[in-house]
């Protein structure tokens, strides 16, 4: 699985490239727009695309960073807007409604932070947050999520390989699994004084995808730190999979030889899967997982296999029916 | 002699007007983009909501009539209704056409596979038969016997509706079953009310034996 083998690009249809004369001038139009001269219904909407095009004015840190260069690391697609990426989220330690994590995370403190790292490991280790952003040049890669809900967006993450933190913590030969725990404190959380979930929430992947290039730990979006609600100071990104499986606000890595538990397979067994990658062939009980619709746009869309990574990862399951990979 | 001016003449007119208060404000969010996100499932959900609350409220009339006295409830039952009915047929022509934009394949799916789907879709055909027949006049074809028992469905409608909410929520269903502890409640002033009523008819009717026991000459 190295990354100069691997060459795969989801290629976008043509329609859905902006015409590069247009896209050279997207600022200089967006700005006319905002300006009042397209008119008011206008300028709202071209206001909030600007805005999501632009430097934010929070307290945010910036967080600098290159382009990845990891064969389907970087989609073409328009990023969904940043006041979308950062206030419809589902953080249920913060409440089940959307907005929730944008309006109730300000009680989540993200330092310090520390991260353990146990279990079949030859180095156990606790790190800081601090001292782990310096391990690794962190990259920017735009991914599409596909949530589980059927909804999705395409977000420029900040962050570094999972499989690059594996190498350097260096696991046994025994783990078969790496298993991610999320922060279980209900000073901070407030939901988690609730039985919604079992707490703290948990997640997990196979070895081999955990290593996988595209398998993200993320730092930031949109070029800066996490907003909490979208799961500061640390959160896991593997983009082939429902978002579900992107756990938030990490505290503990281990490394295990058996299949862990994960908070939503827990909660609804038929529901949710270990594997959950995207796959619109297998419909959730409650509805159909066959389109999708990108948050902002109308239309539906249709749904890809691997979310459109299958060139990159389908090789991870080959053998395996794709029927229980939900 | 001039027609008797009724009781509390504002009630239907104000009702009228403050049913369609959520729905403009709705309308109102959708033009100017601020309904969030992803607009049309938080639409979608809203009106839903609104039918669940006004299928509710009709509900709540005869029990609020049973423990108070008050008639006004009865007055207003069947506008509260016909405005279940209105945000569930809106509810569902929002789903049908502008969630899923027509998309038959996924809603056939939806109505023979998905459990979730039926039961919404069962409450919205419950609603339907109740509002086509809630005129005076479908009161009087039918006969006040036959009307009053088919529109026991409203409590069919009420107990699917609130099975679709259950099953519509991933995990945190403290709302849903909010609402199914007050259809639970609204049943049981029903059944309480039905139960005394017996009692009492049956204790009429045995003074009045008696009565007419001690009543003929031996």
């Amino acid at each position: 699985m190295h990354l100069l083998e691997n060459r795969g690009f989801v290629h976008p249809h043509a329609s859905e490239i902006t015409p590069r004369d247009a896209y050279l001038r997207r600022r200089e139009l967006l700005a006319r727009f905002a300006t009042g001269a397209a008119g008011l219904a206008l300028a709202g909407w071209a206001g909030r695309e600007a805005l999501a095009q632009t430097t934010r004015p929070n307290k945010l840190a910036a967080l600098p960073g290159a382009r990845s260069a990891v064969a389907g690391a970087v989609t073409m697609e328009k990023p969904t807007a940043y006041v979308d990426v950062t206030g419809y989220n589902n953080f249920y330690e913060f409440g089940t409604d959307k907005t929730d994590p944008a309006a109730n995370s300000g009680t989540l403190k993200t330092r310090p932070w520390t991260i353990a790292v146990d279990g079949l490991v030859k180095k156990p280790l606790t790190v800081d947050i601090d001292q782990l952003l310096k391990w690794f040049p962190l990259e920017e890669r735009i991914y599409r999520m596909r949530c589980v809900e059927a909804w999705s967006m395409v977000i420029p993450w900040m962050g570094f390989p999972l499989g690059d933190f594996i190498r350097r913590v260096e696991p046994l030969g025994s783990a078969k699994y790496v298993a991610f725990q999320t922060l279980l404190d209900p000073k901070q959380m407030p939901l988690q004084r609730t039985h919604i979930l079992e707490w703290p929430y948990v997640e997990g992947l196979r070895m081999d995808e955990a290593t996988h290039p595209l398998t993200l730990l993320v730092a930031g979006l949109y070029g800066k730190a996490l907003p909490n609600q979208n799961g500061a100071p640390l959160r896991l990104v593997v983009p082939w999979k429902y978002g579900f499986k992107g756990i938030k606000s990490i505290v503990k890595i281990s490394f295990v030889d058996k299949q862990p538990k994960t908070t939503w397979s827990i909660e609804g067994p038929s529901e949710y899967g270990f594997y959950a990658n995207v796959n619109p062939a297998v419909s959730h009980p409650r509805w159909s997982q066959a389109t999708e619709r990108r948050v902002g746009e109308f239309e539906r869309r249709k749904t890809l296999p691997f979310n459109g990574y299958g060139d990159e990862v389908a090789q991870l399951y080959a053998g395996l029916d794709p029927k229980t990979l939900y | 002699m001039p027609p008797r001016r009724p009781p509390l003449p504002w009630l239907k007119p104000g009702l009228f007007a403050g049913a369609l208060i959520p729905l403009g404000v709705l309308v109102w969010r959708a033009a100017h983009r601020t309904l969030g996100a992803d607009a049309i499932a938080i639409g979608l959900n809203q009106l839903g909501y609104l039918a669940l609350v006004f299928l509710m409220a009709s509900l709540a009339c005869t029990p609020l009539k049973i423990l108070t006295g008050w008639t006004w409830p009865i007055r207003v039952r069947r506008m509260l209704g016909l405005f279940a009915f209105f945000y569930a047929s809106l509810h569902l022509l929002t789903y049908v056409g502008i969630d899923q934009q027509l998309d038959w394949a996924v809603l056939w799916g939806d109505v023979t596979h998905r459990k979730f789907m039926i039961v919404g879709f069962l409450a919205f055909l419950c609603l339907a038969p109740l509002a086509w027949t809630s005129t005076d006049a479908s009161v009087r074809r039918l006969g006040f016997a036959r009307w009053k028992s088919l529109h026991r469905l409203a409590y069919v409608a009420g107990v699917l509706a609130v099975v679709h909410f259950i099953w519509r929520v991933k995990s945190d269903v403290r709302v849903p079953m909010t609402w199914a502890a007050i259809l639970a409640a609204l049943f049981l002033i029903r059944i309480a009310d039905s139960v005394r009523t017996r009692r009492r008819k049956r204790a009429r009717e045995l003074v009045a034996a008696r009565s007419v026991d001690v009543g003929t000459p031996g």
